[in-house]
């Protein structure tokens, strides 16, 4: 194999792949990145045995062939080449050696046979369809600040997508849960999803799969079965083991009889949350809402360190109400509004909290009061 | 030099008798009446309290422990001679001492006359530090005014108390810093008094193994060992920096200890870092109903202990032992920290799911650490599991019912299986 590339191009796609490996292995080929060149073509394959990205780029081949070389290390290399190189890589297979070239500076890195590396097994998809980066983005940013990362509750570790139902018709619905905080975040059912298997994906998938979806105009082509899904843009392909549990009932965790309705500016509502839990040494933060008509006032008394107290106008109607909860909670749901005002609903202090943007029911919040 | 007679208090300048009762038992060192940190440690402590509740066990070897698969907690000097340890396995304890009568360790007694040693100590000073239920560090520095008499005529009256008031022998350790008076109360027991001085320390320690050490054990004596240091000589060639970069702050401890230096107060205010119990099985078992039992009433004994104390934990740990004695230790740590039997043993339960292949055990143990205080604690509910508030409330419930009518007034099905 020997091929020459621009060293952007290179550094993006090793990135890529030294990402996906695991940095504390056993096997020592899980921590190479696969390199097959063919026609005009490169490929960088890496894989964690549950995860597989594959990244294709356009390099000069002068000689197709393939070899595999430790992602990280290669990574640092090509990171520290200056901008605009052209890097050449050549393969000697009887050496077992990988020759990095640009400029005046040169590598050699040790390699390990093609032939030992793992290919994930490609499966039969249930259900193919196309989804617009923007509308994936929306999805899983605003659930994965949910995601547990209890690993006896192994099934929450990841985001659920599935098809529901949801007042306007059938939804692609993406939720996530910890059991302290859930986030239920709908978007229009793409055509070709309706036969698509609820799946759980796992929580690195997820900050995997952001990296292909910074490109607005970005069409991402997804394929899901019971134990896969598979997200693709034309350069890259990142295949992923879903979760293999069941995803609690989390309908029945959703509050419908909350009448007690608070709105707030979202951002005001956060800093406040954030200068007040200031003087709280726990970890566990926990602030006090002391709903009034139209006045909500926030405090934290902790009896080692502190008390503070901030009062802030709001739109409240119903009778008084004394409710904590932890204030990293409350930050993480309001910092997911950004448009309008951020609607609560709340019942009694024992009782789980509703939160949602305005009243758009497409994206909302539950959070587990705390006692104070 | 200055001397003390141990059985009539008298003192005098040195002999080998006391000029008062003509009693053999002399103490005599240079700086006798000037050092004032002292370790006290009871003569097998748990066995001389059966004996001397139960005078016909007098002449027997009594060994204190639980059951055949337990270990030694306590063996009484008879049984001692034979070669039985503390810790040892029960049967090869038997083995060696197979006359020897067992007895169950009965945990409140001990406490109880514990609570009477400890008595007598504050009479002595208000610094004591217990380390457990048979031995205490006293600071009785700047008291030989309060009481008109140094601290080692003050000791040698303790231990004389205790003999005559509670029928239990003790030893005393004598010396300037803690580490040499823990050191020295360990000399000639049992009925010992032995005095380091600070003049002499250096070259006390110089052939003497560095395992001498409390809290050097097995691991950290064979990392040492690997460096080349078996004893405090081995210990004084190294360069404090050197000590310090293969061992970090232990190393750093190692050079004061090396050079007899130990500055750690005596303080009865030691934070607790966990709480734990375990249980080892008479036979190894891979019965799920039977350690599901065993893990409901570890998770009780520990919940109970952290409500006593006030205190709750952010973490919880698994630990069991393979048939074939390999430890398997597993932790989770929670968002808000627990003091409930209930959370802790759902918890703990939850680990104990994951590592079931890995039976048959002989033991498990349930504790908590990541302590915070009890006030933070149980604060929050969880969306998935609507009951869990229902519980708490349940168990705040049942621990008041026991604060007034028990331990055995209300129990869990579980807790008997």
């Amino acid at each position: 194999m020997k091929i020459s590339i621009e060293r952007a191009v290179l550094l993006k796609a090793v990135a890529q792949a030294q990402s996906v490996v695991e940095r504390r292995n056993t096997i020592p080929i899980l921590a190479n990145v696969l390199i097959e060149a063919e026609g005009s073509d490169v490929s960088f394959r890496a894989t964690d045995l549950d995860i597989e990205v594959v990244d294709r780029v356009p390099a000069m081949v002068e000689r197709a062939g393939a070899t595999t070389v430790n992602a990280v290390m290669l990574h640092e290399i090509v990171r520290k080449l200056p901008d605009g190189a052209t890097v050449a890589l050549a393969a000697d297979e009887a050496a077992g050696r990988l020759s990095i070239e640009a400029g005046r500076s040169s590598f050699s890195l040790a390699t390990l046979p093609k032939e030992d590396f793992p290919v994930m097994a490609s499966s039969e998809y249930a259900a193919n369809f196309s989804a617009a980066a923007p509308v994936l983005r929306r999805l899983f940013d605003k659930s994965k600040f949910a995601i547990s990362t209890e690993e006896t509750r192994y099934y929450l570790n990841g985001v659920y997508m599935h098809v529901s139902e949801a007042e306007g018709g059938r939804v692609l619905r993406c939720v996530a849960t910890d059991g302290h905080r859930l986030a239920r975040i709908d978007a229009d059912l793409p055509p070709g999803a309706e036969e698509m298997p609820g799946v759980i994906v796992p929580r690195k998938t997820v900050g995997e799969l952001r990296k292909l979806l910074d490109d607005d105009e970005a069409q991402i082509a997804v394929s899901v079965s019971e134990t896969k899904i598979r997200f693709a843009t034309p350069e890259i392909t990142l295949t992923s083991k879903v979760i293999d549990g069941t995803f609690p009932d989390y309908t029945r965790v959703i509050p419908t009889g909350n009448t007690k309705k608070m709105e707030v500016d979202a951002q005001a509502f956060a800093k406040a949350v954030d200068r007040v839990a200031t003087v709280s040494s726990e970890r566990s933060r926990a602030v006090k809402l002391q709903l009034d008509e139209d006045r909500l006032v926030l405090s934290v008394n902790a009896p080692d360190a502190g008390a503070a107290e901030e009062e802030l106008a709001v739109a409240y109607g119903d009778d008084r109400l004394e409710i904590g909860f932890n204030a990293k909670y409350l930050l993480e749901i309001a910092s997911q509004v950004d448009r309008e005002n951020a609607v609560f609903m709340f019942n009694s202090a024992g009782e789980p909290a509703l939160m949602r943007e305005g009243n758009d029911t497409s994206a909302i919040y539950v959070v587990m009061p705390m006692r104070v | 030099m200055p001397a003390l007679c141990r059985d009539c208090f008298h003192t005098f300048e040195a002999g080998a008798r006391c000029p008062a009762c003509r009693s053999p038992r002399v103490l005599s060192h240079p700086e006798l009446f000037d050092l004032t940190i002292a370790h006290m440690d009871c003569d097998a402590f748990y066995a001389s309290v059966e004996k001397r509740d139960d005078p016909a066990l007098a002449d027997k070897p009594v060994i204190i422990g639980g059951g055949q698969r337990g270990v030694v907690s306590t063996a009484c000097y008879i049984a001692r001679i034979r070669g039985v340890r503390s810790a040892m396995p029960m049967f090869q304890a038997l083995k060696l001492c197979p006359e020897a009568v067992v007895i169950r360790p009965r945990g409140e007694h001990y406490a109880a006359i514990s609570r009477q040693i400890r008595a007598l100590m504050e009479e002595l000073s208000p610094a004591i530090e217990p380390l457990s239920l048979d031995e205490a560090f006293l600071d009785m520095t700047g008291t030989a005014r309060l009481h008109g008499a140094p601290p080692a005529v003050m000791l040698a009256r303790l231990v004389k108390r205790m003999e005559d008031e509670l029928g239990l022998s003790g030893s005393i350790g004598l010396s300037h810093n803690k580490f040499l008076a823990k050191v020295a109360s360990d000399l000639d027991k049992p009925r010992g008094f032995s005095v380091i001085g600070a003049a002499e320390a250096a070259d006390f320690l110089r052939d003497k193994p560095v395992s001498l050490i409390w809290g050097v054990g097995g691991a950290t004596r064979a990392s040492l060992e690997r460096a080349g240091i078996r004893t405090f000589a081995d210990l004084l060639r190294w360069d404090k920096t050197d000590l310090h970069a293969r061992f970090g702050t232990m190393g750093d401890r190692l050079w004061h200890l090396a050079r007899g230096q130990d500055d750690r107060r005596v303080s009865s205010h030691h934070p607790v870092k966990s709480i734990s119990n375990e249980t080892t099985f008479f036979e190894d078992t891979a019965d799920p109903e039977l350690l599901d039992g065993h893990l409901w009433r570890l998770a009780e004994k520990v919940a109970d202990r952290a409500k006593a104390k006030d205190i709750a934990g952010r973490v919880v740990t698994l630990k069991l032992k393979r048939a074939d004695f390999r430890g398997l230790t597993r932790r989770i740590s929670l968002p808000d920290a627990t003091q409930s039997a209930d959370r802790i043993y759902r918890t703990a339960r939850a680990l104990f799911d994951t590592a079931l292949g890995e039976a048959p055990f002989r033991l498990i143990g349930v504790g908590i650490s990541d302590l915070a205080s009890a006030e933070t604690a149980d604060r929050s509910g969880d969306l998935l599991d609507p009951q869990a508030a229902r519980r708490i409330a349940a168990e705040r419930a049942t621990d008041a019912i026991r604060a007034r009518f028990g331990t055995g007034a209300i129990l869990k099905g579980r807790a008997i299986r």
